[in-house]
């Protein structure tokens, strides 16, 4: 049985549709990432299985349970981390975990999930004095308190610096090792890639792409990018005429795509040799998951 | 257990939020000592009413209203715009429960308010306590604080943001305190319309039961029906503040939303 199970979920809001038949499953020690702009349907997605929102038609159930009506007993069996963070600022970290501990049936020890969390040194610290990745830390703590079995994080890292997100991505992994099926939405593509086991791009409330972050490069990426730095900023007098058509020249960069590299290759470095040319700074790869995601939600209608 | 827990939870976010312990506690007895300063604590009815025999108890119930009303409908609708009532509606907590700790909080700093104005009056301006009629009272006191909270949740639920819930408390309890006998002694006859409002509103009728309790020229136990200038009768005014707390509690059970960022 899958933990997560939605099938052709829909939902508008006065008329505009914010989802449009949405399915997919999310296996037991799973982490599945929902990935889009703002605006593709996550959070709604997310709310309909948090059980704050009905869906207008279609199915989702989690652990077995409709989120809608299964109550207080589907409300112990999960554990969440909203969009906005949402805090009693007056508040210590400490009380508020402890807090939250008196709302569930077998939670916890406080002090340890504090420590999961990293905030250990600041167990005594008031909610307010907290930076902003220590209060989404703080929440974290919140949504695993009560020992749920699956997790829902609507953007946890958004408007977070770099380091504050490494500790929050390192905190959803220590969870997924210790067996909790994780549900997560994002807008960054480097975030699912280093969570998640599979991912769903999302986009004006359809599913656009499904699969691993591997499965999707193979599935969009169709070409290798060879890439090297050119000495003078452009390109060498002597360069190879059938080359020099695959090459786009930018701030001293020369970029060729190709489907097959290893001919296109060969030519370069064979030219490179005999020219003594340094080719250093040459790099081979398929675009990035970035790149596919990009591509795959721009369809230029302009970055929403 | 879950109730206690969640009470002392709320107590405990009422004492750490300075501003409202000043505006519920401290208030009533800063108007208490201006009040009978400026007026002076002399006899001001022919049995021995002195000013602060008068407001004490009146401000009593300013202060109990301060927090039942104000404070929770306020701190209610501040954890809604912040998301945390959103938050909380996640958890397994029963809503009826929360909802029943919120009250139940409120109802308890109203007591505590009530008894620092009782304290200060009692032992600085030595104002007089009749036992036979403190039943009474204290059945008053419950009523309203009831009535006031029920009122608090309907005003959060009727205001979409705290800005407004803060606005609309403010504009509806301090007219109504000058119209229900508690800044303004009843020194001579209200304009017939003036009177009409503060006996349609429960302020007045909180305010007549509780501070009957402390006119040594009402007498009585306090448990009757008819309403004379010489009887101390709590029931008729209890009828109108629990009508007034069974309207505003089925409008905010009705009104009442988790969230209001979003349809």
């Amino acid at each position: 049985m899958s933990t997560v199970a939605v099938a052709n979920l829909t939902k508008s809001y006065s008329g505009a549709p914010a989802l449009k038949g949405v399915s997919f499953q999310v296996e037991p020690a799973e982490t599945f990432a929902l990935l889009g702009p703002n605006g593709a349907g996550k959070t709604t997605c997310l709310e309909i299985l948090e059980g704050y929102r009905t869906p207008d038609g279609g199915e989702a159930r989690v652990l077995d349970m409709n989120p809608a009506t299964g109550g207080r007993r589907f409300r112990e069996s999960i554990g969440l981390v909203l969009q906005v963070t949402s805090l009693e600022l007056e508040l210590t970290a400490r009380e508020t975990v402890s807090a939250f501990s008196k709302y569930y049936p077998k939670p916890l020890n406080v002090d340890e999930v504090i420590d999961i969390v990293g905030l250990g040194h600041a167990a005594a610290k008031r909610v307010k004095a907290l930076s902003g990745g220590q209060q989404r830390r703080l929440e974290i703590a919140l949504g695993i308190i009560g020992d749920p079995a699956v997790i829902f994080l609507d953007e946890p890292t958004t408007g977070l610096d770099p380091d504050a997100r490494r500790k929050i991505w390192q905190l959803i992994l220590d969870l997924n090792s210790r067996g909790k099926t994780i549900l997560l939405s994002s807008h960054y593509m480097d975030e699912v890639e280093a969570l998640a086991h599979r991912l769903a791009v999302m986009k004006h409330g359809e599913i656009i792409a499904e699969g691993s972050p591997a499965q999707l490069q193979d599935r969009f990426s169709d070409h290798a990018v060879i890439r090297f730095g050119l000495s003078g900023n452009e390109l060498p007098d002597d360069f190879p005429g059938p080359l020099r058509q695959l090459v786009e020249v930018s701030r001293g960069w020369a970029t060729l795509r190709a489907r097959d590299p290893a001919p296109v290759l060969a030519d370069l470095t064979n030219w490179a040799f005999r020219h003594r040319y340094d080719l250093s700074s040459i790099t081979v790869a398929r675009p990035s998951l970035e790149d596919i995601y990009l591509k795959l939600t721009g369809d230029g209608e302009g970055a929403r | 257990m879950l109730l206690w827990y969640e009470t002392v939870h709320q107590l405990l976010l009422f004492a750490r939020r300075p501003a409202s312990v000043f505006l519920v506690i401290i208030m009533p007895v800063i108007l208490l000592v201006v009040f009978t300063e400026l007026f002076g604590n002399e006899l001001i009815e022919d049995k021995d009413v002195t000013t602060a025999q008068f407001y004490t108890p009146a401000l009593a119930v300013f202060g109990a209203v301060t927090a039942c009303y104000s404070y929770l409908a306020v701190a209610t609708a501040n954890a809604r715009d912040t998301g945390i009532l959103k938050r909380i509606r996640g958890t397994p907590l029963p809503p009826a429960i929360f909802v029943a700790a919120r009250i139940v909080s409120v109802s308890i700093i109203a007591l505590i308010a009530v008894a620092v104005v009782m304290a200060v009056g009692i032992t600085f301006y030595g104002i007089k306590v009749y036992w036979e009629k403190v039943p009474a009272g204290l059945v008053a006191l419950t009523a309203g604080t009831m009535t006031f909270a029920s009122l608090g949740m309907m005003v959060t639920a009727l205001c979409r943001t705290s800005e407004l819930v803060q606005a609309v408390t403010s504009a509806t309890l301090l007219p109504l305190a000058f119209v229900s006998n508690i800044f303004i002694r009843p020194f001579r006859e209200q304009p017939a319309w003036m009177q009409f409002i503060g006996d349609v509103f429960p302020l007045k009728h909180f305010s007549d039961a509780f501070t009957g309790m402390f006119r040594p020229g009402l007498k009585g136990h306090g448990f009757v029906w008819q309403e004379t200038e010489e009887i101390y009768a709590i029931l008729p005014e209890l009828a109108i503040m629990i009508a007034w707390g069974l309207l505003a509690t089925a409008l905010a059970a009705y009104f009442f939303r988790w969230d209001n960022r979003s349809a």
